[in-house]
């Protein structure tokens, strides 16, 4: 009975989603030119690299335009990683050497992570670094080297991410950011503007504040995404 | 041009199989990687739409970081679907 | 995918068919099954499937990636909407942290009731 009922919900849901999607046809060009016409998407395009000198228009509209949902998403994954680590919390009196892995990992995957490890993390900062050049940015560079992180976590028994260390990375580059929006209130502008001058195109320091947001953004959301990891790692088993 | 369709075909009809065979399978260490195949083909889709940054955050964090997550839930947990525990109060 | 008269209603019919395919299977999930990590399987796949369906949106025929390359600086005519890609970028990112949130809840309850499907949970209480 219940499944009918489930499945009568999903024809129509999916009855209404068709047709309200029919109703947009595919690859119909809205924009227009972008410039003579003043939509919003023409304006971004038409302006980012004569204003910010900016080559990759996703970072500039990420970072400049609508910097304000950055700042959000930014706390929205702060508060992700302090409400996981306050679910699994543990207390200090029963704390006893947890077993991460059971057996040691192989001798081939010792070396090899222990080899990867650095060239992971300089991937993870080139992509970061060069956020306003290429594809890429904080969020990408950050989940890499997060990835390197794990690999060590795995391989190693005695390997510890230090909790310390982490918390005054992800607090120095929360501070760096918040900051910088300030900084652009103080003189005399709105929150989050670009005072810094905007240099030539595809140079490397271009662009005003939105490299130094970017750096800022990517070694915060390094710093908790291997947060989240350490903590799952390290539960106790219950016996 | 007629690759374009065919491999497009082929990539939509592999994704809506995997996720099918993700919500259907009863061991559920499966189900994890079929969702893992999801965002892998799904990040092949957001290159074909001409978006590469959505495309590299995509591979980034679903394929490594959410199949990482949902593995060491298992390893606390139950593996199998079908597993129920044995109730003491019934034996009344 | 650069011009395509007449593969127009195939195309059509493949990105939003899938996309909404992924929506009804994921809230398919949701609802029925007893497993929490399979809920937590059908959230992720919801997310997948509201994703494909932005980056659809913004597509235009003929588009090539907004970046601008040292080339040519005057390249804007021909270029795909950047919005709904920026909308995206933060969207998959949060939906991360709330599988992330929602699979410690899940660790939790099992360590409390020592089950993880939720029909055994209610028979548990008295």
């Amino acid at each position: 009975m219940k499944k009918v009922l489930v499945l009568v919900l999903l024809v129509i849901v999916g009855y209404f989603l068709t047709d309200t999607f029919n109703l947009i046809p595919f690859g119909e060009n809205r924009i227009g030119n972008p410039q003579d016409e003043e939509t919003v998407a023409g304006y971004y395009l038409n302006n980012t690299a004569e204003k910010t000198s900016v080559a990759n228009t996703v970072t500039a509209i990420v970072v400049n335009y609508r910097g304000f949902d950055t700042l959000g998403e930014v706390t929205v994954l702060f508060l992700a990683t302090t409400g996981l680590g306050s679910i699994l919390f543990r207390r200090k009196e029963d704390e006893e050497e947890i077993e991460r892995i059971n057996k040691p990992s192989s001798s081939l995957m010792q070396t090899g992570s222990r080899v990867l490890f650095p060239l992971i993390a300089l991937l993870g900062i080139y992509v970061f670094i060069h956020g306003h050049l290429t594809p890429g940015g904080g969020f990408q560079g950050g989940a890499i080297i997060a990835t390197g992180f794990l690999l060590m976590l795995i391989s190693y028994k005695n390997f510890k991410a230090g909790h310390t260390m982490l918390n005054w990375v992800e607090s120095i580059a929360g501070i760096t950011f918040v900051t910088i929006g300030l900084w652009g209130l103080l003189t005399g502008g709105t929150f989050l503007e670009n005072t810094l001058p905007a240099g030539e195109l595809n140079n490397l320091i271009s662009g005003g504040v939105i490299p130094i947001i970017y750096i800022a953004v990517g070694f915060k959301v390094a710093a908790e995404l291997t947060g989240v990891l350490d903590i799952l790692l390290n539960i106790k088993p219950k016996k | 041009m007629i690759t374009y369709v065919v491999i497009f075909s082929i990539l939509a009809v592999l994704l809506v199989a995997s996720a099918l065979y993700a919500v259907i399978q009863k061991d559920l260490l499966a189900a994890v990687i079929s969702t893992g195949v999801v965002s892998l083909i799904l990040s092949v889709f957001f290159y074909l739409m001409q978006a590469p940054d959505v495309a590299l955050t995509e591979a980034a964090i679903g394929i490594a970081l959410t199949t990482i997550i949902f593995v060491i839930t298992i390893r606390n947990t139950s593996r199998n679907e079908d597993e129920t525990v044995d109730n003491n109060l019934e034996k009344f | 995918m650069q011009d395509f008269e007449q593969y127009n209603s195939i195309i059509t019919t493949g990105v939003y068919g899938s996309a909404i395919a992924l929506i009804l299977i994921g809230l398919y999930a949701v609802l029925i099954k007893k497993h929490l990590i399979k809920i937590v399987i059908g959230l992720s796949i919801i997310d997948a499937g509201v994703h494909l369906l932005f980056v659809a949106i913004g597509y235009i025929k003929g588009g090539t990636a907004p970046i601008f390359s040292p080339g040519n600086e005057d390249a804007a005519q021909q270029m795909v909407d950047p919005v709904p890609q920026a909308l995206v970028l933060t969207a998959i990112v949060i939906g991360f942290a709330v599988t992330a949130v929602a699979l410690s809840l899940v660790i939790r309850l099992y360590k409390h009731h020592n089950t993880a499907r939720i029909d055994q949970i209610k028979s548990l209480k008295w």
